[in-house]
């Protein structure tokens, strides 16, 4: 009998705790009470965005200072999906976010056809490198992104670490083996030394730096996350990286948060944060891992 | 590996300072999996009791599915539910997408063959003769059946355990229906994960021992109740 009092309180006990953690909010950062600023809205405190962003975005470290900002300007809670700009696309249409923030271009213009994106707002950029062992087994340094391309696919000597998750970094790749001459298909079945990682942008660098190979990188990320790796290859016009801000359309998914979505495009685009992207990263890694947009699209 | 041995001193800082991020972590995955763990116990009780005490046809098949089931990989739950709590899915106006009640469903729905198994198995295991003894001392059917329940609690709180523990420690589903959102849906597992892949392993390092401590405490919980009564379990 006693035995069944203490198995019967070791379930109510777990209940109890279940119960009272479901009453509590199961959320860490506290809740930031919702301010009315200038051009800023308030909302309900309950209130949550989904915004999906590309890897690169989030491993520059941007974010995670970005994100209290957003927060407490707005007065409300902000989730952020790491997600290569592939899946962002998916969670896009499945309406499961509300806003995001990528960089490819080709499938941002299909997003934005297909009626799921409102429109593309630039709002930063880089480029893109070709970055790899500190020796260069395969001799790249200084070439052209597409010549480079080129020589470590005849070789095939050193690995090449493909993001492999149709991010935006990888639509990049793809269009350098095409402007290279190669067929995309040709490539990734043409032997072991090709690996597609299907991660993101910072654990894709660790992989290069683990394995001695080759990646291509934005240069923000690059320099957050180094490592071993060195940049060989920074020039060429293909290497323009563009991060554009799409909110998704209230009209294709109706319980999207269009009034948030908006602000989060007014919140990137406002001169403070412009400012704060433009020179983030300087000092500590000597140059910025951005360069914001001012309201231009990017050319070079 | 100076590198790994102080990444293990900063992770054990990061415990007994009691980071707030890393508790959060810690205590979010420990909720997820019990409230999970206590659903399950609250249907697979009364549901174990009816498919055991009852004959019926394919209840030998029932009991070799459930058995398949017990190792169903956490991906696969994962990507059901999403599909099922996506706003294009048929669920989707509960908004439940990317948050730690949808997890919890996922983990509900995947330790449920489990523990339904191991429970049909505990009221099984009884010996025949309390039943029979029971109702030749003038029980009825039902009062027979709590008797059997009763005498099958050290099994079942052996599959409670194990249940909470399979919960706990699955990455697959959590990841796909939680989205690792940092500060609400990230767990000691999907963090590891995350943290791991971007070389930053202090702190996968502090959720990793705060997570085998957790197994280890369950484990141990588990020996405890098998030795109680000399119980050896093993799958019928």
């Amino acid at each position: 009998m006693k035995k069944f009092a203490i198995y019967i309180l070791t379930i109510a006990m777990v209940l109890s705790i279940a119960c009272t953690s479901f009453a509590c909010s199961s959320e860490t950062e506290t809740a930031p009470t919702p301010t009315a600023t200038p051009g800023g809205n308030v909302l309900p405190k309950e209130s949550r965005v989904q915004l999906a962003t590309t890897t690169s975005l989030y491993d520059t470290g941007l974010w995670s200072l970005l994100e209290p900002m957003y927060e407490e300007e707005y007065g409300v809670e902000l989730d952020i999906l790491y997600a290569g700009s592939g899946i962002a696309f998916e969670y896009g249409r499945n309406c499961d976010i509300d806003v995001l923030t990528i960089h490819s271009p080709a499938d941002e213009a299909t997003f934005i056809a297909d009626g799921y994106g409102v429109e593309r707002i630039p709002f930063a950029y880089n480029h893109f490198v070709i970055v790899g062992p500190a020796d260069d087994p395969a001799g790249i340094a200084g070439m052209s992104p597409e010549e480079a391309f080129a020589t470590l696919a005849e070789q095939q000597s050193s690995p090449f670490i493909s993001r492999g998750d149709n991010s935006g970094t990888h639509s990049k790749e793809k269009a350098i083996w095409a402007a290279a001459g190669y067929n995309y298909s040709d490539i990734t079945s043409s032997g072991a030394w090709y690996v597609s990682a299907g991660k993101g942008m910072a654990p894709t660098l660790l992989h290069a730096g683990e394995v001695g190979g080759y990646t291509l990188s934005d240069i923000g990320t690059f320099l957050a996350n180094q490592g071993d790796l060195v940049s060989l290859v920074d020039s060429g016009s293909i290497m323009l990286n563009v991060y554009s801000v799409i909110e998704i359309s209230p009209t294709a998914c109706t319980n999207t948060d269009a009034a948030h979505a908006a602000n989060m495009v007014e919140f990137l685009t406002s001169d403070e944060v412009q400012d704060l992207i433009d020179n983030y990263g300087a000092a500590q890694y000597g140059q910025s891992l951005f360069s914001a947009c001012f309201g231009n699209e990017p050319t070079e | 590996m100076s590198d790994l041995w102080n990444a293990f001193e900063e992770a054990i800082h990061l415990i007994v300072s009691l980071d707030p991020d890393v508790m959060g972590i810690a205590w979010r995955s420990l909720w997820i999996a019990a409230t999970s763990t206590a659903i399950c116990v609250v249907i697979c009780l009364p549901l174990g009791s009816l498919i055991n005490f009852n004959k019926f046809r394919g209840k030998h098949l029932l009991l070799s599915l459930l058995q398949t089931l017990f190792s169903m990989p956490t991906v696969t739950v994962g990507l059901f539910v999403y599909v099922m709590v996506s706003h294009s899915g048929p669920l989707g106006m509960l908004d439940l997408v990317f948050t730690p009640e949808a997890m919890v469903i996922g983990q509900t729905l995947l330790i449920i063959p489990m523990m339904l198994g191991l429970v049909i198995s505990a009221f099984s295991g009884v010996d025949k003769a309390i039943m029979e003894t029971a109702t030749s001392l003038g029980a009825n059917r039902s009062q027979a059946y709590i008797i059997n329940i009763k005498e099958a609690k050290f099994p079942m709180m052996t599959a409670v355990a194990m249940a909470f523990g399979r919960a706990i420690s699955e990455v697959g589903a959590s990841m796909i229906i939680g989205g690792n959102i940092k500060g609400f849906t990230m767990t000691l597992t999907t963090g590891i994960s995350q943290y791991v892949s971007m070389g930053m392993i202090e702190k996968a390092f502090a959720l990793g021992i705060i997570l085998i401590f957790m197994a280890l405490l369950i484990n141990i919980a588990i020996y405890l109740l098998q030795k109680q009564r000399n119980y050896v379990w093993f799958p019928s």
